[in-house]
């Protein structure tokens, strides 16, 4: 099944083939940049942003700009006739009207799926609420499977906030679709991952997974380390916090224990969940990740677009 | 002895839960009525201990999603000249259309009012349905 005019909504809407297609013209994006900046000329994405977001945008927008297109949108709902009170199917139409594809970031949950059903163009969720951020797992995914070779045979530990993280939830249901992955999950007891995580995507992939509280402990048996912060206010009690907290940084004393060729992740923004000072170590690839973010919206916007 | 005499042409709705019945009845509109019907509640069951039965003495077309996710044990026996000709075993259906709606303040449908509240049936075992928009878990109540 073709690529081109679909929608992305849920980072499973896709095949394992289909997101092969889009990391091998990721590949090719990345090797050759210059032979894909006129790819575009003559489109319009349009960036539909309900709520503020610097990163995401500037990364679709560069995306399209690179490619020789045109952006057009708004950034902040009161910009625009969403202020009025129109309907995101009527806001969805009108610009079907006037761009060839849609991004779209909302507080709201689901917001992009109800786009896609009235739209006549391809729609991107660009993150809806704390339900799901597909393009974030597509860097995510292209980082690891560009740094690590394949997206096989690996132990994912993923720290911090596991609960309301939905970077974390999406990247775990994304790489338990490939063989042999193991997680190692790190977090307080009350920021562990929902249980329909543990129930419908460990349990019932019978993938490999331990749930651990400190860092230190099992930092030595990973290959991808993906960090998010963990906010103190997310704490039942203080004593936990300061318990807890220091295991949930990572810094140079922590990488020392790790294998020489593990890579730290992280979504960022970051606060303060990594320590500046592992910015210069070899396996922080977390700014790398965001251009790879970039390169993969590229690839994204090509294969739905339909463009060769 | 309660006897509710059996019913030339119509529909019986069989194994309900015990204090289910009264649920059906209102969810099929049967209070408004104008034909013959019975909600007959706490029969002794060989099966169930205690079970509802409603019995409609009229051909009406009844939403077997709606019964299905109230209980989808229940039987529904299509009776003719006072013979069952057919019975229908229900089960939980794979997709419900505004039936039940999300409680999930953060869900596009607490915004959006032309939309549909839409589930689909997540866990079979556990007679579990999410959001088509958010993914919110809606339990059926145990059987």
């Amino acid at each position: 099944m073709t690529l081109k005019g679909r929608h992305l909504l849920d980072p499973s809407d896709f095949s394992l083939e289909e997101l092969s297609e889009i990391f091998e013209l990721a590949d090719s994006i990345i090797n050759d940049p210059a032979s894909f900046s006129e790819k575009c000329k003559g489109k319009i994405l349009a960036t539909l942003f309900y709520e503020p977001s610097t990163r995401t945008r500037f990364s679709f927008e560069a995306a399209m700009l690179r490619l020789g297109g045109q952006v057009i949108g708004f950034s902040e709902p009161s910009s625009s006739s969403v202020a009025k009170g129109e309907s995101i199917a009527d806001t969805i139409r009108t610009i079907a009207c006037y761009a060839d594809i849609a991004v779209m970031r909302n507080p709201k949950e689901g917001a992009p799926r109800i786009a896609s059903m009235y739209a006549s163009i391809p729609v991107i969720n660009a993150g809806d609420g704390g339900h799901q951020h597909p393009t974030q797992t597509l860097a995510d995914l292209l980082t690891i499977r560009s740094v690590k070779h394949s997206l096989d045979n690996l132990t994912i530990g993923c720290c911090g906030d596991l609960k309301f993280g939905r970077t974390i939830h999406s990247l775990i249901k994304a790489l338990g679709r490939y063989k042999n992955n193991a997680f190692v999950l790190v977090s307080p007891k009350e920021l562990q991952v929902p249980e329909y995580i543990l129930n419908e995507v460990l349990n019932k992939g019978q993938l490999p997974f331990k749930q651990v509280e400190k860092l230190e402990e099992v930092i030595s048996e990973l290959d991808i380390l993906y960090m998010t912060r963990v906010q103190k206010e997310r704490f039942f009690n203080e004593e936990d916090y300061i318990r807890l907290k220091d295991s949930y940084i990572l810094d140079n004393e922590k990488m020392k224990h790790a294998r020489p060729d593990m890579i730290v992740l992280h979504p960022l923004p970051r606060v303060n969940e990594i320590a500046y000072e592992v910015d210069d170590d070899p396996r922080a690839f977390y700014f790398q990740q965001a251009k790879f973010g970039m390169f993969v919206r590229m690839a994204l916007i090509l294969k739905l677009l339909g463009v060769e | 002895m309660l006897t509710i005499t059996s019913i030339h042409k119509g529909i019986v709705i069989d194994h309900i839960k015990a204090g289910m019945g009264i649920k059906i009845f209102h969810n099929l509109n049967l209070d408004r009525a104008d034909y013959k019907v019975a909600l007959i509640m706490n029969v002794p069951s060989k099966k169930m201990g205690k079970k509802d039965i409603i019995k409609i003495e009229n051909e009406i077309d009844i939403d077997y999603a709606v019964l299905g996710l109230i209980d989808p044990n229940i039987t529904v026996n299509i009776i003719e000249e006072e013979k069952i000709t057919e019975k229908r075993n229900l089960q939980l259906p794979d997709r419900v259309v505004n039936i039940i709606t999300c409680k999930n303040p953060r869900c596009i449908t607490s915004v959006e009012k032309y939309v549909d509240h839409a589930f689909y049936l997540s866990n079979i075992s556990k007679g579990e349905y999410r959001c088509l928009y958010c993914d919110e878990v809606y339990a059926v109540q145990e059987k």
